[in-house]
């Protein structure tokens, strides 16, 4: 299983990012294979539509599941659509997350948020 | 002449400088940019409408001709476009219907459909031509309905009122684009002047002559003139706060057609922005 979750930092002590969209980094687990990697965020600098591109890169990684704090409605959609189940950040770290998401301590993320669209 | 009245801040006056402007010209147009609150028609009345659906033309993908080799995904500058389950899906309210996914499509898998996002209504209110534009309820630009209301002035010297939305973004430009001249109503309050500075920058990057109107004025507040004043900025009328101007306001009344000492007021502010303008 692929997790994915949006960091400040692209290194395991990392905080969970605030933003999903601007957020620097997407750190990915793969707990079969027990690796971690940091994808850049291209969506972070994007003028319009950051959550749906950042949905994107989230999608095209093959991640199964999101531990986010929050999250927008479009890039929602785009991850429902895709089928990964998005969760609720929990905790501070990236690491803490990902330890409580394998305990199943976190859930399903209950409500999203209509953007923060600066709109033209 | 395409006179564009424009505030940075709302509730300042612009509706009620255009429609007090274009009704003591006698005949006019008044456009009504502020395609949110198209409130110009309240006062005007305007009789034996029409009205024209405005839309705008959104990607459709044929899945058959598809090969999902996401060219227009990545072309799309606007992230509107995400690909899923190996095909492309548009997010309309992101689209700017730039036409770019159909462009560089290989396989001619994309076409354009219409969606109506307002409508243009165009009436008379004795000579005054009275042109409104409205935005469907939740779509986020009105940029595509002013372009069309803005397509009904006349390039005349015959006076155009275009009464442009609050704000000095991506809507106000598309107001003031075709604009010979500038009429910024401010308002003598220190957050009156500061979205005054916003839409008097705007108004010089678009190198657009303007002018003020300061409306509601009878208070001390002296840092709005002091501001015109050192940017050189001429200011062409001061309308008092008037108890008489607020009741004819909520009474829907046209202040210019029904008091001859406002109708005087506009008319010499029109003369001025004439002269000012040199049209």
């Amino acid at each position: 299983m692929k997790i994915a979750i949006p960091v400040d930092e692209n290194r395991p002590e990392s905080g969970v990012c605030s933003s999903l969209a601007r957020a620097p980094y997407f750190m990915l687990r793969d707990t079969g294979e027990e690796t971690t990697e940091y994808i850049a965020n291209t969506a972070a600098e994007a003028q319009s539509g950051a959550g749906l591109k950042a949905a994107q890169i989230i999608v095209d990684s093959g991640a199964d599941v999101l531990i986010a704090l929050r999250c927008g409605q479009n890039a929602a959609d785009v991850l429902k659509a895709a089928d990964v189940k998005i969760y609720e950040a929990d905790n501070f770290g990236a690491a803490e997350n990902l330890a409580a998401f394998q305990e199943g301590k976190l859930v399903l993320m209950p409500q999203f948020h209509a953007g923060f669209h600066d709109r033209r | 002449m395409k006179l564009a009245v424009l505030s940075g801040k709302g509730g300042t006056g612009k509706t009620f400088v255009s429609v007090n402007l274009a009704a003591a010209a006698g005949k006019a147009t008044y456009i009504d940019c502020d395609v949110e609150e198209p409130n110009g028609r309240l006062f005007f009345k305007p009789e034996g409408l029409t009205i024209k659906t405005v839309a705008v033309k959104q990607p459709a993908f044929d899945a058959e001709k598809c090969t999902g080799c996401r060219k227009c995904v990545d072309f799309c500058r606007f992230n509107a476009l995400v690909f899923l389950r190996n095909k492309p899906m548009v997010f309309s309210e992101i689209c700017h219907s730039c036409g770019g996914c159909m462009a560089v499509c290989p396989s001619g898998a994309v076409s354009e459909t219409e969606k109506p996002v307002g409508t243009v209504e165009c009436g008379r209110s004795g000579d005054v031509r009275v042109i409104t534009g409205c935005i469907n309820l939740g779509e986020p630009s009105g940029v595509p309905i002013i372009r069309e209301a803005l397509a009904g002035a006349p390039d005349t010297e015959e006076l155009t009122v275009i009464d442009c939305p609050p704000g000095s973004a991506c809507s106000v430009m598309e107001s003031v684009q075709a604009a010979d001249y500038c009429l910024l109503v401010a308002e003598p309050t220190a957050f009156g002047l500061h979205n005054f500075k916003m839409v008097f920058e705007l108004a010089g990057l678009l190198h657009k002559p303007c002018g003020v109107v300061v409306n509601k004025t009878g208070g001390e507040y002296s840092a709005l003139d002091d501001f015109c004043r050192g940017h050189g900025i001429p200011v062409l009328c001061r309308i008092p706060h008037s108890e008489k101007l607020a009741a004819l306001g909520a009474d829907g009344q046209i202040a210019a057609l029904d008091d001859g000492e406002y109708a005087g007021l506009f008319q010499i502010l029109l003369k001025d922005i004439r002269k000012e303008a040199g049209l």
